[in-house]
């Protein structure tokens, strides 16, 4: 790494992760202070004003946990415990992980199909096109306790019912990234297989396919992050069996607030790697077709 | 009989040296020039010989490394904070959301110009340029060479002296070009502005200056400056004269001559 | 070959109406209100043939236009034969359906060759198309799930959606005003306005723009919707804690666009501002804010849908009695998904219409664009 991107791109990111972390700090003792006095007044507790701000950072169920309580639950929960325990995040991660995969796989095909579909037949392009660009717009996520509860009703539970929630939230950018993708061939190169007498599926699989993989993976980063969203929401109904999403429920009933955010961590951590592992396959197909390294 | 007319730009021993991963580039060495009031010095070398950033560090875009320069007798960084030049870009570079006349209009609103004198001289400059009538079009409703005498007329709004044309017609074709050519000879005829001018044609700096600056790439350097002997009015057909291939002749010269030692 | 391409759906249309005919009556043995239908059979076959025969040559409007009629009466009767006998459909039935919705196929096969000419018949096809296939999808919903009978509570046919949308119109309007009108305005508006201010201070500061980018690039891949719950401790169970995840949820994409945005100006039109000595706010307001507009109203169209999904999901994790989301947990709880659709289909009615206006605004302010010029 060169010095100057290092002053230039690491340094700053730093500085506000670690204002964040500070500011975090700050609010966690000025958010749990009015508890924790009105604990010591109870309990005609007199302490030094840094016994005082110690208390505040280590109460059971704060308003705020500060940093360091969420890192311990997040490493006890993560690293301490059986991963088939109930009470591991590697456990409820694993869930979360599988229906979002699952969800994230059909969808992807499903999104594919559909932008081969659009792209060659003229008549689904101007019915179903207007309908998924719409459709976009619409609080798709709402639906997912019905489609969980409902479902159970006709016995289908477990990972399907989640991963169809995430199916539904990851077909709609990989369709409309799919179709722009397979649009993406100038009118030039079209001409060019059209003197070569191409068939339809000769420029299909020479030209169109090729051209649309970087909008593949672009919308495949937006999908998987959905997909994620959709499996976490979805376990919200289930009646807090297993999964991220079931953590956090489980967190607001019980107000344990350490746990609340240990979960949400462990949930962006999964995101931040799902769309990485996406980014490097993207990097690697694109450098395996020939394509500038950035 | 007559008095020199004053210096606008006047540049001694200038030099600009790029500070490049590969090592320091320089873009500009040694550059003395004159360039007095009324003038129309064009600016012709192959690329990387520096013309554009001459013309640039004219219009303190960017700052000279080595020498002195003086614009109308002041640093370039006061000589553009008073304003005192117009600059056309190789690109109309109109804004695509204002109406050609509001786009004349940007510079008079940012020097503070009130409502009544920007629409006066939006007409006389719309009138100058042969636009007139257009004011109330997009940009992009019009062809490339309307949208560059847009922008010209876009220069021409504030009454600078001084004109720095970058390369303006260098992407349009030839036949549009001979028009503008034309054209630009008449306007700096009738409003007498001291015209710089890059280019890497030929025949159009032949055609349009008072004086020809020839430049070298590496480093970045005047290799010749030829005085135009042509008369002030010139018709396009001038350029079929034996005294105007004659100075082309010489452009061309001092242009090989700069590139003899490469290869 | 060609002729067999042009015409395959009404000719298995007809095919297909043949068969149906042959094993009428549409309803099963035993059905309450036995059918007939041998007048919806001959209809069919009718604008089949015609449609094969006769208008092999005519133009597409004329083709489409018979093949809308053929389409539509026979499956306007078709559902109006539905009444009294849910669940028990014939199998005739639903090859009739399929003939029909074969002939729509057709009609909109048809109308999407057509290219007129004048642009008011472009937006007029541009609307027609979609909205056939739309009403195809009603018509296919509420033929299989009444007919054949599907469990009300797997998929409530969309006639008793409609039906209790017009009897709930009360609850509806109160959770609306209390979903929308108070949490997803208000998170809306803070929350962009906050993300915009934050995005020109990061553009003044280099430093913070360094490290706040990456930092939004990566929060809007996260699960943010997980704050829910720890808003709704802070700011209790009203809409003030719907509009707290709104507006997290809202900020991130319009900083990193905004920050985008304002980068989009070219160098040429900077160098441009610089020769006539405009300072750093002359610049801003006459150069890169209308420059980064395209990307601001991106922002402003992703956050219309994050801000519906964010104040309604929030809801699940506890609301006073009233709003979508805690009508949409409740009633599911009940088992009386009628609501819960009833419910989606006013979110999907409000989600278009903000979505649209937005997007109205942006072809109004960003017309010079080049997505935007023309047609």
């Amino acid at each position: 790494m060169k010095p100057d991107s290092f002053t230039q791109r690491v340094v700053p990111v730093l500085t506000i992760l670690i204002l964040i972390v500070a500011v975090w700090y700050v609010a966690a003792y000025l958010m749990n202070a009015p508890f924790q006095r009105d604990l010591d007044r109870r309990g005609n507790v007199t302490s030094t004003a840094m016994e005082f701000i110690s208390k505040t950072m280590a109460q059971p169920k704060p308003v705020l946990p500060a940093p360091h309580q969420v890192a311990q639950n997040l490493f006890e929960n993560t690293f301490l415990r059986r991963v088939t325990s109930n009470r591991s995040l590697v456990y409820h991660a694993w869930v979360t992980l599988s229906s979002t995969v699952a969800g994230f796989t059909m969808g992807t095909l499903l999104g594919i199909l559909i932008a081969v579909g659009i792209v060659h037949v003229k008549a689904l392009d101007r019915s179903l096109m207007p309908w998924i660009i719409a459709s976009q717009t619409i609080p798709i996520l709402a639906i997912a306790p019905m489609v969980i509860v409902v479902l159970a009703a006709v016995n289908i539970t477990g990972l399907l019912p989640k991963a169809l929630i995430s199916t539904y939230l990851s077909f709609f950018p990989v369709a409309v990234g799919m179709v722009k993708g397979l649009r993406s061939p100038e009118l030039i190169q079209l001409d060019l297989m059209r003197t070569y007498n191409a068939s339809a599926a000769q420029t299909f699989w020479k030209l169109r396919v090729p051209a649309s993989i970087p909008f593949l993976f672009t919308s495949m980063k937006v999908a998987i992050a959905a997909s994620l969203v959709g499996a976490i929401v979805g376990e919200l109904p289930t009646g807090a069996v297993a999964g991220i999403g079931s953590k956090l429920l489980a967190g607001a009933y019980y107000s344990q607030t350490i746990d609340i955010w240990a979960a949400l961590i462990a949930g962006s951590v999964l995101a931040a790697l799902l769309v990485t592992i996406v980014g490097i396959v993207a990097r690697i197909v694109d450098r395996s077709m020939g394509g500038r390294p950035a | 009989m007559s008095v020199t007319p004053p210096s606008v730009v006047s540049a001694r021993k200038l030099g600009l040296t790029f500070q490049t991963g590969d090592g320091p580039v320089h873009a500009l060495s040694n550059v003395d020039l004159e360039v007095r009031k009324g003038d129309f010095v064009s600016f012709i070398g192959p690329s990387g010989c520096g013309k554009t950033t001459f013309l640039r560090v004219i219009a303190d875009l960017e700052k000279n490394t080595d020498g002195e320069i003086t614009v109308n007798g002041m640093t370039p960084e006061e000589a553009r904070k008073s304003r005192s030049y117009g600059y056309v870009f190789q690109a109309p570079a109109l804004y695509p959301w204002r109406t050609i006349e509001k786009n004349v209009a940007l510079p008079l609103e940012i020097m503070g110009h009130s409502a009544a004198e920007r629409a006066k001289r939006i007409e006389r400059t719309l009138d100058l340029v042969n636009l007139s009538g257009f004011g109330k079009k997009y940009p992009w409703q019009l062809s490339g060479g309307m949208q560059q005498r847009a922008s010209i007329a876009r220069a021409l709004a504030f009454d600078a002296d001084l004109l720095l044309m970058d390369e303006p017609f260098g992407a349009l074709d030839e036949i549009v070009r001979d028009h503008l050519n034309a054209q630009l000879l008449k306007l700096w005829a009738r409003t007498e502005k001291t015209i710089c001018f890059v280019t890497h044609s030929i025949p159009e700096a032949v055609y349009l200056s008072t004086r020809i600056v020839v430049m070298s790439p590496r480093p970045g350097r005047v290799t010749d400056v030829i005085e135009s002997t042509l008369p002030k009015e010139r018709p396009l057909e001038i350029r079929e004269t034996p005294e105007f291939l004659e100075i082309a002749h010489r452009v061309r010269e001092g242009l090989r001559a700069g590139h003899s030692y490469e290869e | 070959m060609r002729r067999l391409k042009r015409n395959w759906q009404p000719l298995l249309a007809s095919t297909l109406t043949a068969i149906s005919a042959a094993w009428l009556p549409l309803t099963q043995p035993g059905a309450p209100v036995p059918i007939q239908g041998m007048t919806i059979a001959l209809l069919l076959l009718a604008a089949a043939l015609n449609v094969i025969l006769t208008l092999e040559d005519r133009g597409h409007a004329i083709r489409a236009g018979v093949l809308f009629i053929g389409a539509h009466i026979p499956a306007g009767m078709l559902l109006s034969g539905l009444d009294g006998n849910e669940g028990q459909m014939s199998a005739s039935f639903f090859l009739m359906i399929t003939a029909s919705w074969l002939l729509a196929w057709g009609t909109v096969s048809e109308l999407a060759q057509i290219e007129p000419r004048s642009s008011a018949a472009r937006s007029f096809l541009r609307l027609l198309i979609p909205a056939i296939f739309g009403v195809w999808i009603l018509i296919l919903w509420e033929a299989v799930t009444r007919g054949a009978g599907i469990p009300f509570i797997l998929l409530p046919p969309p006639s008793a959606i409609g039906a209790r949308i017009a009897g709930s119109i009360a609850t509806l309007w109160a959770d609306v005003q209390q979903t929308i009108f108070k949490a997803v305005l208000f998170g809306y508006v803070v929350g962009c306005a906050s993300g915009f201010a934050v995005a020109i201070l990061a553009d003044r500061f280099a430093f913070l723009r360094r490290g706040l980018i990456p930092i939004g690039n990566m929060v809007s891949a996260l699960p943010i919707i997980g704050v829910a719950p720890i808003m709704v401790m802070w700011f209790g169970f009203d809409w003030q804690s719907k509009a707290a995840v709104v507006i997290i949820m809202t900020f991130f994409p319009m900083l990193v666009n905004t920050v985008a945005g304002l980068a989009t100006a070219g160098t040429m039109e900077r160098d441009l501002m610089r020769s006539y000595a405009s300072d750093y706010w002359q610049t801003l307001i006459k150069l890169r804010l209308p420059a980064a507009m395209p990307f601001i109203f991106n922002a402003l169209k992703i956050n219309s849908t994050l801000a519906l999904i964010g104040a309604i999901v929030a809801e699940f994790f506890g609301t006073p009695i009233v709003g979508m989301g805690f009508r949409i947990s409740t009633e599911i709880g009940r088992m009386n998904v009628d609501m819960v659709w009833a419910e989606i289909a006013v979110a999907a009615l409000i989600g278009s219409v903000f979505y649209g206006v937005v997007a109205l605004v942006e072809r109004a302010t960003t017309f010079w664009h080049p997505s935007n010029r023309g047609g």
